[in-house]
């Protein structure tokens, strides 16, 4: 009962950061509980007991190894469900990400289990685990307790951080699996295509953002010719939504399916501040946001804000801070 | 080919939302509207509809909440869908995610559908989750926010943005998806579909005609227990310049910026 479960996912023969992350959270976890952290890979042969066995240096002992396919939700469900069945964990863990919330989702109905949802803090208390979860565009905090046998957890992306130690790999067991109906009705054509150019963020100081608020594609080139003005280590990110419509590539994408950033500017154009969004940006030092709804999100945590139209402060800004430099 | 829509009433998102403090549950009084996210999934019913590689006998909206949801049911008709179930019981009040997809797979049964639709979120609330619980409760195949969608009579091939870059997944039906926003532009209703949208059938639906066990729903029975919200740490407010004079709102983000050494 004191023991926790957490879903490890992997691409190309590496973890996931945000599983390692909930890895690290779950061996606290269950020390305070007195418990063991366990993680559970699903995949093919690329689980070889060396990739898999790697989770031992971030706090889990032992390491459950499923072949199905990966990339899907309800296998790692019926996966999950079976180790949980034979090894009676009471938690189990997630870090952010989209699969994260689909198996953490299937696997609570399937068990009856209670489930909390963009958790950013978790903590053992008279031997249980309390949810700590945001609500309400993050002006609240909502606590969550579980009274079924299993309690399910599901972070926010980047909520928990990984920490390697020195510990051994954890051992590796190989569980057999018999995949349920729904998850034989799913099949993975392609994963992970990467869509228009290759462009770097991380590594930028200056970045600057634009969303849906550009009105269509033509608005990045405001925003490029932005980013460029500040020169040196400067460049333009996306949210998700101006992604998928095409605007900008996918590797500029900022928040829970892209990169997560923190330069040392953040200047977000047209972009409402989703949660989604956030979490992928909340680190920068400074953030400032133009946008002309006063009530967009993005103005509750952004250090200055312009409540106004992008399409004529954005190029006397830009304009100013070529003079400026000269 | 029977389509079913699940649609959710939330508070209009010029409502400030706050918690209620005797109940630790959200204030859902105010103006309400559907779920802006759920007009992406009528649209994309209406879609396969008129796009004629499958056969469409129906759409369906369904949804769960108090008498007032009626209102968001009215409006994913005058969106295309033929007619709406409300399924509505005071035992259902107050049911965590778990128990609101228990509740609403045991409706969507009385319907036997083909394809279940949904939004990919709820402006109010949950995130991401409900689709995949309904859908393991049906034991159907689920995949969410998905932006691209090709149908024939037996399957679906789906694509979506996930942790790697996009996933291309293909589906047999019966399924449910959940739909992103980036899936299409939803239409505006027509005046006489809005006119008409209340002459549409509305079959209401309590716990026991579904077949819901009163045991297994309601804020008292939910595994989940949402206890007492209390606020975050505060951050120190930003400075907010309205725009009126563009030069000078430029002077002061350079100078702004200027002081923080960013330029």
């Amino acid at each position: 009962m004191a023991d926790i479960l957490v879903y490890a996912l992997h691409y190309e023969g590496e973890i996931n950061k945000n599983s390692l992350g909930a890895v690290s959270e779950g061996a606290r976890l269950a020390s305070e509980l007195g418990g063991e952290c366990h993680a559970i890979v699903v995949g093919g042969d690329d689980l070889t007991d060396e990739l898999a066995g790697s989770v031992g240096a971030y706090g889990a002992t032992k390491v459950y190894r499923a072949r199905a396919p990966e990339g899907l939700a309800q296998p790692v469900v019926d996966a999950m469900a079976k180790v949980i069945a034979d090894n009676g964990h009471g938690y189990a863990l997630f870090g952010g990400g989209l699969l994260g919330f689909e198996v953490g989702a299937g696997l609570a109905a399937r068990l009856g289990a209670g489930v909390a949802m963009e958790v950013t803090a978790v903590r053992a208390e008279g031997g249980k685990l309390v949810a700590e979860r945001p609500i309400l565009g993050d002006s609240a905090i909502s606590e969550i307790n579980f009274r079924s046998d299993v309690g399910i957890i599901i972070g926010r992306l980047n909520a928990f951080e990984s920490k390697q130690s020195d510990a051994g790999a954890a051992t590796v067991e190989d569980v057999e699996v018999e995949l349920s109906p729904q998850a034989q009705q799913a099949t993975m054509v392609q994963r992970g295509e990467q869509r228009g150019a290759d462009v770097d963020i991380e590594g930028a100081d200056v970045l600057v953002a634009g969303g849906r608020g550009l009105g269509k594609a033509e608005g990045f080139e405001l925003v490029e010719a932005l980013a460029k003005a500040f020169g040196g280590n400067s460049a333009v990110a996306a949210t998700r939504a101006v992604v998928d419509a095409g605007w900008y590539p996918y590797a500029a994408q900022i928040g829970q399916t892209g990169k997560t950033v923190a330069p040392k500017l953040y200047l977000a154009a047209g972009i409402s501040g989703a949660i989604q969004h956030k979490v992928g940006m909340q680190s920068a030092e400074n953030i400032v946001a133009i946008n002309k709804d006063a009530n967009a999100p993005i103005f509750e945590f952004s250090d200055l804000g312009i409540v106004g139209d992008l399409n004529k402060i954005v190029p006397k800004l830009t304009d100013a801070i070529k003079a400026k430099k000269g | 080919m029977k389509i079913c829509v699940l649609v959710k009433e939330v508070p209009d998102a010029a409502v400030q939302k706050r918690i209620d403090p005797s109940t630790g549950r959200m204030d859902r009084s105010g103006e309400k509207n559907l779920n802006p996210y759920d007009t992406h999934a009528i649209e994309a019913a209406m879609q396969i509809k008129e796009g004629g590689a499958v056969e469409v006998e129906e759409i369906v909206a369904v949804t769960m909440g108090p008498e007032s949801a009626v209102r968001a049911l009215h409006k994913a008709v005058s969106l295309g869908a033929d007619r709406s179930v409300h399924l509505t019981d005071a035992a259902l009040a107050g049911s965590d995610v778990a128990a609101t997809g228990y509740a609403l797979a045991q409706t969507l049964k009385r319907e036997s559908p083909d394809l279940v639709l949904l939004g990919q979120q709820s402006d109010d609330g949950e995130c991401y989750t409900i689709g995949a619980v309904v859908a393991e409760h049906l034991r159907m195949p689920s995949l969410t926010q998905v932006i691209k969608m090709d149908v024939d009579p037996e399957k679906l091939r789906c694509e979506r943005q996930a942790e790697y870059g996009y996933d291309t997944v293909e589906i047999t039906l019966p399924a449910v998806i959940s739909v992103g926003d980036a899936i299409n532009e939803p239409r505006y209703p027509s005046l006489k579909a809005i006119m008409g949208a209340k002459k549409k059938p509305l079959d209401t639906v309590a716990a026991a005609d579904a077949d819901i066990e009163a045991s297994r729903v309601g804020g008292e029975n939910s595994a989940a227990q949402w206890t007492a919200s209390k606020a975050p740490p505060q951050k120190a407010a930003g400075t907010i310049i309205e725009d009126e004079d563009t030069n000078e709102t430029v002077d002061k983000i350079v100078a702004w910026l200027d002081e923080r050494k960013l330029i």
